[in-house]
């Protein structure tokens, strides 16, 4: 947007400058140290960094435990997806187009999630699990990340919602199409960009979860815990090298979202945050 | 325009759901504070207040929470101050550049906390990159020892991680202010100082308040970067629970520590979106 300043202080925007790039400093020098020292021979810590080499790459992609643990992870985030998404787009449907005692607490339940800590999640999940006798293991994350992410489908299928035209709902029905046709072939389609963007948005954050995950976790590994017991036992650049990879996974993901938000989306992770900080 | 059998269709499934997955799970929580372990270290179903005598008499929790909340007050303050002069930058002075600089504050969003947080771990260490570097440089002869296990490194590591939270509603409630009044202030002779002061602050709190409120909350329940980074000094409040739900076992003090968190929780909620729906009615 222009600046519609008179008298733009030159001075002011000058420090503020500065301020801006030492933060992008900031927020950057972690991710560009984990990348960097992806490649250095001797060990994931000194400088300057010697001896670059490819072997923690050559290490990491023989490495069986480490891949085991991925395709867990990307079978649990899709699951994970499909739940959140077919109950999401209902809650989200709902809370828009019906009324029913106890509207306003089941919002804010559904959001709760987004904003709580994790470990309240897990650990009411592991209660609820123990409680049923519910053996832990994949199927378990998977429920636990289904619930949590349920809020992020309702959020962003809500905000597609509140421009949708009910006008074409209605004609579908004038016409003769029943509510599951015109279900299908007019209300999912319309909302189309705000499910693949939450799909997108929900996979991305199953991958990453580890607070949920934590306490619900059973024999078989996903990505996040196997890195978070590596990181227990002592630490080599093998690390960097997966992590590394993952941060490149995620530009594309970004990059595909932007590709969205051209197509006329407004800013899903911002939304978000602001939809999870105010309680609707 | 919606049927009975419509709406029933839409309501019903995720109302079940959620009352089976988080409804009944947090009255679970509830419900197990009030019950204790045997000395077989099973669970005993019938009431008790026990957990929270002890909460009340053992000082270490009391000593512990308040540090969380030390920790997550300084992590919520450096997030604001780190994030709100940057999302004045975009919103004010960026010019052609922001859309750019807006991307660049979402991408480490999107990288994995854990990673991050095992970033600065490699960083911090005693023979961290950091450390290296200041030797390398001669600047210190000997590592630093404060910077790793260390409530600065939990504090420096979660501010990492949440300013882009605290940025991103700071931001959007910036980019709400109408550019006239900003306009009409300078007009009327303000300089722009008391514009910022009298005009675009005050129409920022709601903003603030969101991302404060993050940033606060989900840094108080934090026990993975305490663990990660740290030691013995940077216990968090969450800490002493996932111990009582591990090796510990005592599930129901564990509940008890947790329900007393959610509680605070929800009350800043509470408490933000009250002060929140004051200031945006000005």
């Amino acid at each position: 947007m222009e600046l519609p300043m008179r008298n733009p202080s030159n001075g002011k925007a000058g420090w503020l400058s500065w301020h801006a790039f030492a933060v992008f400093g900031f927020l950057y020098l972690p991710i560009v140290t984990l990348i960097v020292y992806s490649f250095n021979g001797s060990g994931v810590g000194g400088f300057p960094p010697r001896n670059l080499t490819l072997d923690w790459y050559r290490i990491l992609f023989a490495d069986d435990a480490i891949w085991t643990s991925v395709l867990n992870s990307v079978i649990v985030a899709l699951v994970a997806m499909a739940i959140s998404l077919a109950f999401g787009i209902p809650a989200a449907l709902a809370l828009d187009r019906a009324n029913f005692p106890g509207k306003a607490l089941f919002r804010r339940l559904v959001l709760l999630p987004l904003i709580l800590p994790g470990i309240i999640t897990g650990l009411s999940l592991l209660m609820l699990f123990r409680e049923g006798d519910i053996k832990l293991s994949l199927t378990t994350i998977v429920l636990g990340h289904g619930t949590a992410l349920i809020s992020v489908a309702t959020t962003e299928v809500f905000a597609g919602l509140q421009k949708l035209d009910r006008a074409q709902e209605e004609a579908s029905l004038d016409l003769g199409a029943n509510y599951w046709q015109t279900f299908w072939r007019v209300t999912i389609p319309n909302l189309r960009l705000s499910i693949i963007g939450a799909a997108l948005l929900i996979f991305t954050l199953s991958m990453d979860e580890i607070a949920v995950s934590f306490f619900l976790i059973g024999r078989d590994n996903t990505l996040p815990l196997e890195i978070w017991g590596r990181l227990r036992r002592g630490i080599t650049p093998e690390i960097n090298a997966i992590s590394s990879i993952i941060f490149v996974f995620s530009l594309i993901a970004i990059v595909m979202w932007y590709r969205l938000r051209r197509e006329g989306r407004t800013e899903i992770a911002a939304e978000l945050v602001e939809a999870a900080a105010q309680g609707d | 325009m919606f049927s009975r059998a419509y709406r029933a269709a839409i309501t019903v499934p995720p109302l079940l759901w959620v009352a089976v997955f988080l409804l009944v799970p947090y009255a679970l929580l509830f419900c197990y504070s009030f019950w204790s372990v045997s000395s077989t270290q099973m669970i005993v179903h019938s009431w008790t207040l026990d957990n929270y005598r002890d909460l009340w008499r053992v000082n270490v929790y009391w000593q512990t929470l308040f540090r969380s909340m030390w920790i997550a007050a300084r992590v919520m303050i450096f997030s604001l101050l780190l994030g709100y002069p940057l999302a004045y930058y975009l919103s004010f002075h960026a010019g052609p550049r922001k859309d750019l600089f807006y991307q660049l504050v979402i991408i480490p969003l999107w990288v994995s906390y854990l990673v991050r947080a095992y970033a600065w771990k490699t960083i911090l260490g005693s023979d961290g990159v950091l450390n290296t570097l200041l030797q390398y440089v001669h600047l210190t002869k000997h590592p630093l020892e404060f910077l790793l296990y260390s409530p600065f490194a939990v504090v420096l590591t979660l501010t990492h991680i949440y300013t882009p939270f605290t940025f991103l509603p700071i931001y959007a409630s910036l980019e709400h202010i109408p550019r006239n009044l900003v306009e009409a202030s300078h007009d009327l002779g303000a300089s722009p100082i008391q514009t910022f002061w009298r005009v675009i602050l005050p129409l920022s709190i709601p903003g603030v308040l969101a991302g404060a409120t993050f940033a606060f909350v989900l840094s108080l329940g934090d026990f993975l970067a305490p663990l990660l980074l740290g030691g013995p000094s940077g216990i968090m409040i969450s800490n002493i629970v996932v111990s009582l739900f591990g090796a510990a076992y005592n599930w129901p003090l564990g509940a008890a520590i947790s329900l007393c968190m959610l509680l605070l929780v929800l009350a800043l909620l509470f408490l933000s979106e009250n002060l929140e729906k004051k200031w945006s009615f000005r």
